[in-house]
């Protein structure tokens, strides 16, 4: 025998082996992709849904905050467009309104309820989880048919959907099923038998369409996340603002808080010792001040009861002296006038700096976005006529942001590390 | 006895109110160089960082005056940036959890405000420059369908109820840009968006004379926008209806 042939003869069964593992691994990525699926049932597709019901469906539209990324700005409502920017690439929310060119109007009850409990398009295609179905896969099939007969009544918005902007491979169905193999498995609520009826409730709310844990939640680089980085906190998928933890009382853990505080700040965006800002300002502005105070109570037990995980204290290093110092007269020029020249701030008005857990957090882009952008907390009805800030971006540049940031973060007893103006860039 | 018991009331919600207004009293060894209030004004200080104190920005830098405008037309400003209308970050930023009835509360605070323009100043323009602004304000081009500036903005272009704006003391800048912005569909308006037609009427040179022309200008102190008209506009506005 030669050597040729000698190779030949253990890379043939080698190869064999290889695609027959590759084989396996495909078979096995598609069965984890479709398992527990049932056929398809049609549901109620041309009942005439109840008024009712269709009520309750536009109330859980609230809770779930469809809008929110099914709307363009100033566009028709449920109409799609919106694009959620995440580090994949953008993916384009659909339109959802009874169109039956381009929206839902051809799909029946049971497509609905595969979308939103298998993540699964009409034509059966894999969803990107920016349509966050790893939460909605909670909802009941109840809840999810007074969902469908809700966006069913919306007026027909006739708007082709675009395609997603995404790059190889993430634009592949193939990487989208390696990515649910992972990370998703379809499920059941499952209430807990020794908790209360809210208790149970709230935690239905948060998990399920609520989808809380869609931003608050710690992801790997593959955008998957693990239980135990469950409200852990974690960068928005776009970057610009951090969610912080919910499962920390330094950060946004509501562990310490008094419930009607909890239900007060979803309802009204502000309570006395804080305040919403960015994509939380969103949500209660078009999600959670619409929530009934049951609802709400509900959501603020079970998230009083997310087990505690504080985050490692941190060594902290000061910032430097003359930074510091430049920091402190940005800030008696800029700031004190609002939040005091002790960042006490005007109880009600303006929040106080000292101590305020949401300029002390570890990553400093919601500290440098408030101080770039400004803003106002969203219109209520408990805070109609809300106080805001301007956006300090027009006259400070990157060195003064980051002078007065760390001036903040290292001032009246906070202790958060300084931020340097490479840091300010880098927030997008 | 009705009377009396009204008076007690409206003394007694007097009372509240003032209560409500107070000053917050700060901490001991801090002090605020300015008392907070909770006010209309205080609210819009997020303002007047970029339109100057009391939303009058000056005719120099590029932010417009927005005291004394027309409610209706600031209403439809504000709203434009909240719905993506016009573009602005800063302001798309600020608008985007607002409801109408905050955007009314703020475009009818600074429609209310009533203060002093500043003073004209030279505009720089040839007198070939000022004679084609002249033109075009007072007369318009109604060979290519531009309508006089005064037919619609005011006779003094302080303004027209309910929703014309004022053009004078505006910074030059801001006029150019928004009436490039116009030409290239990044401002809009509601249908039919008529200052879009127009703005695409006119050439660069025209835009750039009429708009330094128009910020050189001043107003006497305590000019309002004039009242709205029962004459039909000389081109249809949807928002100016």
């Amino acid at each position: 025998m030669t050597n040729a042939n000698k190779q030949r003869s253990w890379l043939r069964p080698l190869l064999a082996g290889l695609v027959g593992l590759v084989v396996l691994l495909i078979a096995l990525v598609a069965w984890l992709n479709v398992r527990g699926e049932a056929p398809v049932e049609p549901g109620p597709a041309n009942v005439q849904a109840s008024a009712s019901v269709i009520e309750r469906g536009a109330y859980l539209a609230r809770v779930g905050n469809c809008i929110g990324c099914h709307t363009t700005t100033g566009g028709a409502a449920f109409a799609g467009g919106r694009g959620v920017d995440t580090p994949f690439g953008v993916v384009v929310a659909p339109n959802i309104t009874s169109d039956v060119k381009t929206g839902i109007g051809s799909w029946s009850a049971g497509e609905f309820w595969r979308a939103m409990h298998h993540g699964r398009s009409k034509d059966g295609r894999l969803l990107y989880p920016a349509f966050p179905y790893p939460s909605f896969t909670y909802v009941t099939r109840e809840d999810s048919d007074a969902l469908y007969a809700f966006l069913k009544s919306t007026p027909a918005v006739e708007r082709p959907n675009q395609s997603h902007r995404l790059g190889f491979p993430y634009n592949t169905q193939a990487a989208l099923a390696v990515w649910r193999a992972l990370y998703f498995r379809a499920g059941e609520f499952e209430p807990q038998a020794e908790q209360p009826a809210e208790w149970n409730r709230g935690k239905y709310l948060v998990q399920g369409l609520g989808h809380c844990a869609a931003c608050h939640s710690g992801r790997n680089f593959l955008g998957g996340t693990s239980l135990n980085a469950e409200f852990a906190g974690g960068l928005m998928p776009d970057a610009t603002w951090y969610a912080p933890s919910l499962a920390s009382p330094g950060e946004a853990g509501v562990q310490k808080w008094k419930r009607d505080e909890v239900v007060k700040l979803l309802k009204d965006g502000v309570v006395s010792h804080a305040s919403v800002s960015g994509p939380m300002a969103e949500v209660v502005f078009s999600s959670t001040q619409y929530l009934s105070g049951a609802d709400l109570d509900a959501m603020a037990r079970y998230l009083a009861a997310i087990p505690q995980r504080d985050n490692e204290p941190r060594e902290v290093k000061r910032a430097d002296g003359d930074v510091f110092a430049r920091g402190g007269k940005l800030y008696d020029q800029h700031c004190a006038s609002c939040h005091g020249n002790k960042g006490q701030g005007v109880a009600g008005i303006y929040p106080a700096l000292a101590g305020n857990r949401a300029v002390t957090l570890a990553s400093h882009n919601n500290l440098v976005q408030v101080i770039r952008q400004g803003g106002f907390m969203p219109t209520t009805a408990g805070n109609p006529q809300p106080f805001g800030m301007p956006p300090f971006g027009q006259v400070l540049n990157n060195d003064e942001i980051a002078a007065v940031s760390s001036f903040i973060r290292q001032s009246w007893g906070n202790s958060a590390a300084p931020v340097s103006s490479l840091d300010v860039l880098h927030v997008k | 006895m009705n009377v009396s018991r009204t008076l007690i009331a409206a003394t007694l919600g007097l009372v509240a109110i003032g209560a409500y207004a107070q000053t917050a009293t700060p901490p001991a060894g801090a002090s605020s160089p300015a008392p907070v209030q909770n006010s209309m004004a205080q609210r819009m200080q997020a303002c007047v960082m970029c339109h100057g104190k009391e939303g009058r920005a000056t005719n120099a830098g590029y932010f417009p005056r927005i005291a004394g405008k027309p409610q209706g037309y600031l209403f439809n400003q504000l709203k434009n940036f909240r719905e993506g209308r016009r573009h602005n970050q800063a302001m798309n930023h600020l608008m985007q959890h607002m409801s109408d009835d905050y955007l009314q509360d703020i475009a009818k605070y600074f429609a209310e405000l009533d203060l002093p323009y500043p003073a004209a100043q030279a505009h720089g323009l040839t007198a070939q420059q000022v004679q084609l602004a002249e033109q075009l304000v007072f007369k318009g081009a109604p060979e290519r369908n531009v309508p006089a500036c005064v037919s619609c903005h005011g006779s003094s272009m302080a303004g027209q109820q309910p929703a014309m704006p004022g053009l004078l003391t505006l910074p030059a800048d801001y006029l150019i840009g928004q009436l490039g912005a116009w030409r290239t569909g990044s401002r809009n308006a509601n249908a039919p968006d008529c200052m879009a037609e127009v703005a695409k009427r006119l050439t660069p040179e025209e835009v750039g004379a009429v708009s330094r022309w128009l910020s050189a200008q001043t107003l006497p102190t305590g000019t309002k926008p004039q009242a709205g008209s029962t004459e039909p506009l000389p081109i249809r506005c949807g928002s100016g209806e």
